[in-house]
């Protein structure tokens, strides 16, 4: 099972202190959190898109190959790469070339996640949300499979004899799932594929995730893709420790009233009763998290959002301290004590390698299209 | 949220349930008043139609949801409370709802209840409507606020709105055009439309989560 971080990059007011960090050091601190996940052992770091402030979540590739070359280990991912308005050629090509750069540490996470006004700014409309999602990605999944692609579709200009470079490393496509709160065509979606389904989880009930899930899973097993539980499910988490519960209900209560999203709203008591969200101490985080796989089965993937609502950095390390020290080591274990053997681990580049037979050259035109000859043949 | 039911139907023998919302914010308030006088009228009068049944009501006081529904407006779930006062109201066979008039309208609170019911879970529900306020004044409120609010949720209105002023509850409620007889005047409306409605005549609803769209439709040939 993989652990791991995910971010919006939020750059929100700490509301201990009234100040804002600048996008400078928000876009900095997001490249210092990376590479303490992969310093404490986490397998995941994945950040967010987003084209308006007060987030400095744009440009994810360039955010993720300066972490990937900084960092040795640990896997590349968005949460969410933004299917909706993004053309999908360049989602195949940069994250194409991000997978070269980073030797196939690379997956992605497919959401909706714009809010309306985001849309037309790059010729798209919210309500096309869905369909943009459906006909975008399938594209998208063409672009990485075939290395020529003719195309027609509603919402972007046709293709004609179209090859998106680079191919994808050993001929083998980044891992995809996709990400959604409330949406049952988005994991009718990743069921149809095979990708891995990932339930946000951190902003609703558990009853709400449990139905999405098990959606998800029925018709993955529908499509054919294995049992049921075999398929690929990732879930969201929010935690806050500290040694004493409550240290951390005292110290994080006035990040939650003021958070992005639920603040001002329900009190922390009761949020933490009704969703996933964790305040107390490392023993309390284990406890629900294991708690988790009651209702959605076992899985494969746990990130954990840390850093948002305007935590101060020096916070948020200490945060990572904690999960990777004293949390995921002990979820590590008890999670593959529970699992059957039939369950697989999530797909990484090396399993997708070998489920492909190996790496391939995957230059482009590598095999001549007319003869079949290689350029080995030619020698 | 999407909500779970499915079958919005009555087995034989069920009774026949009404909700009332009541949005009144003082405790006792002149709104619960009215609205416990249109539910016992609606009960002897549906009970009546219906060859004697027993009828179910439960009253819904938003007031003591008043935080749960600022919290659904913020995080797009309803907490644990919450949820059940509404699925009370979707699987009613009838409505009351009563408001206090404020500012020319039903009150910002008896709207957080509607705004944060799913659309389209009160589609062909019968609805009786009425409010109270300082004087008679205000009673158009009920045609020109209300109303719409229930039409554009394709719930079915009762003919007659029912208004209390202060002066009602002060005077003979039996008097030709009275309180009481506007009460039971709109309470036998709505006992008509509930009793006349087969069983299941409720829209059914399809559960996305039992009954996907499948990819294929969703790809549509693409």
């Amino acid at each position: 099972m993989q652990f791991g971080i995910f971010t919006v990059g939020d750059v929100t007011p700490d509301p201990t202190t009234g100040r804002t960090p600048t996008e400078h050091e928000r876009i900095k601190a997001t490249v210092a959190i990376a590479r303490k996940a992969e310093e404490v052992g986490l397998d995941v770091f994945a950040t967010g898109e987003h084209h308006n402030p007060p987030f400095i979540a744009s440009a994810p590739t360039t955010t993720l190959a300066y972490i990937g070359a900084q960092t040795e280990r640990i896997v590349l991912s968005t949460a969410t790469t933004l299917i909706t308005t993004t053309d999908p050629v360049l989602i195949a090509e940069n994250y194409a070339k991000l997978q070269h750069l980073t030797d196939g540490r690379v997956d992605l996470m497919m959401g909706r996640g714009n809010t309306g006004p985001v849309y037309p700014w790059f010729g798209k409309d919210i309500r096309d949300g869905i369909p943009l999602a459906i006909e975008n990605y399938h594209l998208l999944h063409r672009l990485w499979r075939e290395d020529v692609v003719s195309w027609e579709g509603k919402y972007r200009t046709p293709l004609q004899g179209f090859t998106s470079t680079p191919r994808p490393l050993d001929g083998v496509p980044p891992f995809v799932w996709h990400g959604s709160i409330r949406s049952p065509e988005i994991a009718e979606q990743a069921a149809y594929y095979g990708d891995g389904f990932f339930a946000n989880h951190i902003f609703w009930p558990a009853e709400h995730t449990e139905r999405m899930v098990g959606l998800y899973r029925r018709r993955f097993e529908h499509y054919g893709h294995g049992t049921a539980d075999q398929a690929i499910v990732g879930l969201g988490g929010q935690v806050f420790m500290r040694k004493n519960s409550q240290d951390a209900v005292r110290e994080f209560r006035p990040y939650f009233d003021n958070a992005p999203v639920y603040g001002h709203g329900p009190s922390l008591e009761e949020f933490t009763s009704q969703t996933p969200l964790t305040v107390g101490s490392p023993q309390e985080v284990i406890e629900k998290t294991l708690g988790f796989r009651e209702y959605v089965g076992d899985y494969q993937r746990q990130l954990f959002l840390m850093d948002h609502a305007g935590l101060p950095l020096k916070t948020v390390l200490e945060q990572l301290d904690l999960l990777g020290s004293e949390v995921v080591p002990v979820l590590r274990e008890e999670f593959a004590r529970l699992r059957p053997a039939h369950v697989p681990d999530a797909p990484n580049h090396a399993s997708l390698v070998a489920a492909a037979g190996g790496a391939r050259d995957s230059g482009v035109h590598a095999t001549d299209d007319v003869t079949g000859r290689t350029a080995e043949d030619a020698r | 949220m999407t909500a779970a039911r499915t079958n919005g139907g009555h087995g034989a023998g069920v009774p026949r349930r009404i909700a009332v919302v009541t949005a009144g914010l003082s405790q006792p308030s002149s709104t619960r008043l009215l609205a416990d006088r249109l539910a016992e009228s609606v009960r002897r009068q549906l009970s009546a139609q219906l060859g004697g049944e027993a009828v179910d009501v439960e009253v819904v006081e938003l007031r003591e949801h008043a935080q749960a529904l600022a919290g659904n407006l913020l995080t797009g779930f309803p907490g644990p409370g919450l949820r059940s006062a509404i699925d009370l109201v979707l699987e009613a066979d009838g409505l009351v709802v009563v408001t206090p008039v404020f500012n020319a309208s039903y009150s910002g609170l008896f709207k957080m209840f509607f705004d944060v019911v799913e659309q389209g879970s009160l589609s062909g529900t019968p609805v009786l409507m009425a409010a109270t306020g300082g004087t008679a004044r205000h009673s158009l409120a009920l045609e020109h606020a209300m109303r719409p609010l229930f039409a554009y949720l394709h719930a079915v209105t009762v003919p007659t709105a029912v208004f209390a002023a202060t002066d009602d509850w002060g005077s003979r409620g039996d008097a030709h055009g009275g309180l009481v007889e506007r009460i039971d005047r709109a309470s036998g409306e709505l006992a008509r439309l509930v009793a006349a409605a087969p069983p299941a005549a409720r829209t059914e609803r399809v559960d996305p989560f039992e009954t996907p769209t499948s990819f294929e439709d969703l790809l549509a040939g693409r």
